[in-house]
C-alpha cells in the first residue's frame, strides 16, 4: 500500500507536515501558486502564518529556496535577490515574494512600492485572509466593512470594521505594474495560469489571492472552497486580469446576494441581529453592486 | 526525528515538515468509496495538506499520516463519495 | 604609488569598490551622501560593474542587500544616523542570519533635536546588533579597512556582517592625500566571495527559519561566540593587511606613547587624531600621557585593554554618545573590562562632542589636570548651563 501511496503522491512544492490550521484557504492557495511557478524560483516570504506554519526549524515545508527575514521587507529581500542574481547573470531564476494582507497593504507597502517602481524582475504574491491572523485576528487595512476582529469587534456602540478593503490592485496598477491580477480557490485553473503568466512576465507582477480563513471568519474547515466561491459570486472579491493597465479579463458570476456569503462566517453574525446591522449588509451589498457594475461581472 | 544541528544561518533541508505527522490533530477521518469515485481529482486539487492521492485505476485515498480532517475533499467531491467519520483511538 | 588628495568619502568609494561588491543598495543621508554618489557616478562610468540599488528609504536598502547577500552575492551599503536605526530591524537580521556583509556607517547624532554633525550615538544604538563594529581614524584607514572588513566577515571562522565607522564630516568631507592601491593588488588580498550557503535552485534550502525556545537560544550563542572569536581573526587578517600592503589598518587597538604613561586616554573616532596632539603637547610639558584607540568596538577587546591599561595610574575615557539615564556608555565597559584587575587604575569618564560640538586640546589637557582622578563618572564636558532653563 505503502509504494501505491508513493507512486500516486504527486510532488509538491510545499510539502506535507506544515502546521496551517484544517482547512487553511492561506495553504492551499500558496501550495497551488508555487505548484504553478515550478522548481526554478527563490521565495521571499514576509512574517505571518504562511512563513510560521512552514518553517518551523528544524523543519521546512519548502521544496524550493525559500527565505524568511522580517514581517515588512520580502519585496525588499527579493529585490535584493534579484539583483544577486542579475549580477551573476543568472536571469533564468524566478524571484518571488509572498506576504499577507498585513504585511502587503500595511506594514510593507513602502518597501512594495520601491520594489514595483524600480521594475525588478519579481512576482509579488499578496495572500489576503483579510486580517493579522498569526497574531490573532486584528483589523487590517485588507479588512472588509464591518466584519468583526479582535481590534475592531463588534460592541454595544460599533458594529466591527468601519472601513472598506484598500483596492490594492489600483495600487499596483498606479506603479504601472504590467501583469496584475487577482484570483481565487473559486477557480484552481484560472490560477494557474495567471501565476503563470504573472511570473514570465518581465518586469514587477502582481497576484492578489483571496485566502479563505475558517479561525479568523469562523466557519466550519470545510466550507473553504465554498466560501472562497460565495466571494466571488456575490461579487465581493472580483477575479481581474490586468496587462499592461487594460482590464483584460474578468470571471463573470452567477449572481447571489451577498447574504449568502456573510452568513456562514461568524466574523459578520453580529450584522443579523440589529436593524443597524442589517443596514450595512444593505452597505456591503451596495459595494458587490458597484463591482459588478465597474467590472461588467454579470453574466 | 533527524539529529538536529544548528549551522550558520538557520538553515534547513527542504521538505523535511515530513517529519511531522499531523494526522493526530485529527477527529474525523475521510473514507473515500472507491465504488463511487469517478476519479475527477477534485480532492486531490483541493486538499490544503496536499495529500491525497489517486488515479482512474486505483481510485482515490488520503495519507492519514498527515491529513488534519478538514472536510474540505468531502465537500467537493462531485459524487459525495467521501464520507468524514469520526475517528475513535 | 603617488597618493591622490580625495574626500574621506571618495575614499570609502574607492574602498569599496575595490573589493569588488556584486550589489550596492543604498538610500541618501547627510552626511553619507557622497559615498553613494561616488559610487553610483563609477557605476555610470563603466569602472564598476555591478547592480546599483536605489531605494525608497534605509530600511528597504537594508533589506536588499540582506536579500543580496542571501543569494550569494557580495554587497555593500552606507548610512549614518537615522538611516542607521531605520535598518536597525534588518541589522540584526543580517547579523543572526551570519551574512557577511559590509557597511559603513558616517557617524552622526540622532535626533531630537535633528543635528547632521557626528557623534557616535547611532552605532553605540546598534552595539548589541552582532555586527563587528571597527573605527577608522582617518580616510586611508576608511579605505584600508574596507578589504580588511570583507576578509574578516567571509572568512568561515567567522561568516558574520561588519560596520566600519567613520567621523561624518570629520572624515567624509575632508580631503586628505590617499594611497588608492591598484585593483591587482585588492584581488590578491581579497578573493572572490564563497557563500556557505546562498538561495539556489540547485540546493533548494530554506534561510530564516523560526525558533522555539529549544533552539533560540543556542542560535544566539553561536553568533555571539563567533563575534568574540573574531577578535584573533581581526589580528591576523590585519596582519596580513600590513605586510601585503605595508601599511597598519584595523587591528583591536592601537597605542600612543603608551609605554611609560601613566595616564591613558581611551576613545574611539576621529578624536584620537586630537589625542596624540594632545599627548605631545603634554609630554613637552613633562607629563607622562599616552593614548588607547578602540580599533574594534566589537568584539570588544577585553584582553587588549586589560593588557594595555592594567598597571596605570589613571584611565580617562571618552564618550561622544550617551545612555539616557545611565550616562557613560564606553567608560562603562573600559571599567567592566578593567574591575578587579590587579593594578586598577583610578578611572574617569566624560561625555564630549555631541551634535559636533568641537572639542580642544586645552580641553583634553583640563582633564589630565584634575585633581581628583577617579571622581568622574560620565560627567559632561562644557553643557551650557548659563542658558537651559531647568526646572
Amino acid at each position: 500500500m505503502d509504494n501505491l501511496k508513493e507512486k500516486l503522491m504527486k510532488k509538491h512544492l510545499l510539502a506535507p507536515g506544515h502546521t496551517a490550521c484544517a482547512g487553511c484557504g492561506e495553504a492551499l492557495g500558496m501550495r497551488m501558486i508555487i505548484d504553478a511557478i515550478g522548481p526554478n524560483c527563490i521565495v521571499a516570504n514576509a512574517t505571518g502564518c504562511s512563513e510560521i506554519f512552514t518553517s518551523k526549524f528544524p523543519q521546512s515545508s519548502w521544496e524550493v529556496p525559500w527565505v524568511h527575514s522580517l514581517f515588512e521587507n520580502a519585496a525588499g529581500v527579493a529585490s535584493g535577490i534579484e539583483a544577486a542574481y542579475k549580477a551573476k547573470g543568472r536571469t533564468d531564476v524566478k524571484t518571488v515574494a509572498i506576504g499577507g494582507d498585513g504585511a502587503t497593504a500595511d506594514i510593507g507597502m513602502g518597501v512594495i512600492s520601491g520594489m514595483f517602481e524600480r521594475g525588478h524582475n519579481i512576482l509579488y504574491v499578496c495572500l489576503d485572509n483579510e486580517a493579522y491572523m498569526n497574531t490573532g485576528i486584528q483589523r487590517s487595512s485588507l479588512t472588509p466593512f464591518k466584519a468583526h476582529t479582535t481590534t475592531s469587534p463588534s460592541g454595544k456602540v460599533s458594529l466591527g470594521n468601519p472601513t472598506r478593503k484598500k483596492d490594492l490592485m489600483a495600487i499596483a496598477l498606479a506603479h504601472r505594474v504590467g501583469y496584475v491580477a487577482s484570483c481565487s480557490l473559486a477557480n484552481p485553473i484560472d490560477l494557474e495560469k495567471k501565476v503563470k503568466k504573472a511570473v514570465e512576465h518581465k518586469g514587477p507582477s502582481f497576484i492578489h489571492f483571496h485566502a479563505p480563513c475558517p479561525l479568523g471568519w469562523a466557519f466550519e474547515s470545510d466550507q473553504t472552497v465554498n466560501i472562497a466561491k460565495l466571494a466571488v459570486n456575490t461579487g465581493l472579491f472580483p477575479v481581474l486580469e490586468y496587462e499592461n493597465g487594460e482590464l483584460i479579463k474578468v470571471a463573470k458570476i452567477k449572481k447571489v446576494p451577498v447574504d449568502d456569503y456573510l452568513k456562514l462566517q461568524k466574523r459578520y453574525r453580529h450584522l443579523f441581529k440589529t436593524d443597524e446591522g442589517k443596514e450595512f449588509i444593505k452597505g456591503i451589498q451596495a459595494i458587490a453592486d458597484a463591482n459588478i457594475e465597474k467590472f461588467g461581472l454579470a453574466k | 526525528m533527524s539529529k538536529v544541528v544548528i549551522r550558520p544561518g538557520i538553515i534547513v533541508q527542504p521538505g523535511t515538515s515530513k517529519e511531522n505527522k499531523t494526522g493526530s490533530w485529527r477527529n474525523y477521518a475521510p473514507k473515500f468509496d472507491k465504488e463511487k469515485c469517478i476519479a475527477c481529482g477534485q480532492c486531490e486539487t483541493y486538499c490544503p495538506e496536499s495529500i491525497v492521492y489517486g488515479d482512474k485505476e486505483h481510485k482515490f485515498d488520503a495519507d492519514l499520516d498527515y491529513c488534519k480532517g478538514c472536510g474540505i475533499c468531502a465537500q467537493v467531491c462531485p459524487t459525495k463519495c467521501i464520507e468524514m467519520v469520526l475517528e475513535v483511538r | 604609488m603617488a597618493k591622490e588628495f580625495i574626500e574621506g568619502s571618495m575614499a570609502v568609494a574607492e574602498g569599496a569598490a575595490l573589493c569588488r561588491p556584486d550589489v550596492i543598495s543604498a538610500y541618501p543621508i547627510t552626511p553619507q551622501t557622497h559615498i553613494v554618489e561616488d559610487l553610483a557616478q563609477f557605476v555610470a562610468d563603466g569602472k564598476l560593474s555591478c547592480e546599483f540599488v536605489n531605494t525608497e528609504s534605509e530600511f528597504g536598502a537594508a533589506s536588499v542587500v540582506l536579500g543580496a547577500q542571501c543569494a550569494g552575492a557580495r554587497a555593500y551599503t552606507a548610512t549614518t544616523s537615522q538611516g542607521l536605526i531605520l535598518m536597525s530591524e534588518v541589522l540584526f537580521n543580517v547579523a543572526g542570519m551570519r551574512l557577511p556583509l559590509v557597511m559603513c556607517v558616517a557617524n552622526r547624532s540622532l535626533s531630537a533635536p535633528l543635528s547632521i554633525w557626528t557623534d557616535h550615538q547611532d552605532i553605540v544604538t546598534l552595539r548589541d546588533s552582532g555586527f563587528i563594529i571597527m573605527f577608522a581614524e582617518d580616510a586611508q584607514e576608511a579605505l584600508d579597512l574596507h578589504m580588511i572588513a570583507y576578509k574578516v566577515a567571509e572568512d568561515k571562522r567567522v561568516q558574520l556582517p561588519v560596520m566600519i565607522n567613520i567621523d561624518g564630516f570629520l572624515i567624509t568631507h575632508t580631503f586628505e592625500p590617499v594611497d588608492v592601491p591598484e585593483q591587482a593588488e585588492v584581488d590578491k588580498f581579497l578573493k572572490p566571495y564563497v557563500p556557505f550557503q546562498a538561495l539556489d535552485p540547485k540546493n533548494p534550502y530554506t534561510m530564516g527559519a523560526f525558533t522555539e525556545p529549544a533552539y533560540h537560544m543556542d542560535v544566539r550563542y553561536a553568533m555571539h561566540k563567533a563575534n568574540v572569536d573574531s577578535a584573533s581573526v581581526i589580528e591576523e587578517v590585519s596582519a596580513e593587511f600590513e605586510k601585503h600592503f605595508g601599511r597598519a589598518a584595523g587591528g583591536l587597538v592601537q597605542g600612543y606613547k603608551l609605554d611609560d604613561a601613566e595616564t591613558v586616554l581611551v576613545a574611539f573616532g576621529s578624536i584620537t587624531g586630537l589625542l596624540e596632539e594632545a599627548v605631545d603637547a603634554m609630554r613637552e610639558k613633562g607629563q607622562k600621557v599616552g593614548v588607547l584607540k578602540i580599533k574594534t568596538y566589537r568584539p570588544f577587546p577585553f584582553e587588549a585593554v586589560k593588557k594595555a591599561l592594567a598597571g596605570k595610574k589613571r584611565v580617562i575615557v571618552l564618550d561622544r554618545a550617551m545612555s539616557g539615564g545611565f550616562g557613560e556608555i564606553l567608560g562603562a565597559e573600559i571599567r567592566s573590562a578593567l574591575y578587579g584587575v590587579s593594578g586598577q587604575p583610578a578611572i574617569d569618564g566624560y561625555i564630549y562632542g555631541l551634535g559636533g560640538r568641537d572639542i580642544f586640546i586645552e580641553d583634553v589637557e583640563k582633564l589630565v589636570a584634575d585633581p581628583n582622578p577617579g571622581t568622574h563618572n560620565g560627567d559632561w564636558i562644557g553643557v551650557r548651563h548659563d542658558i537651559l532653563e531647568e526646572a
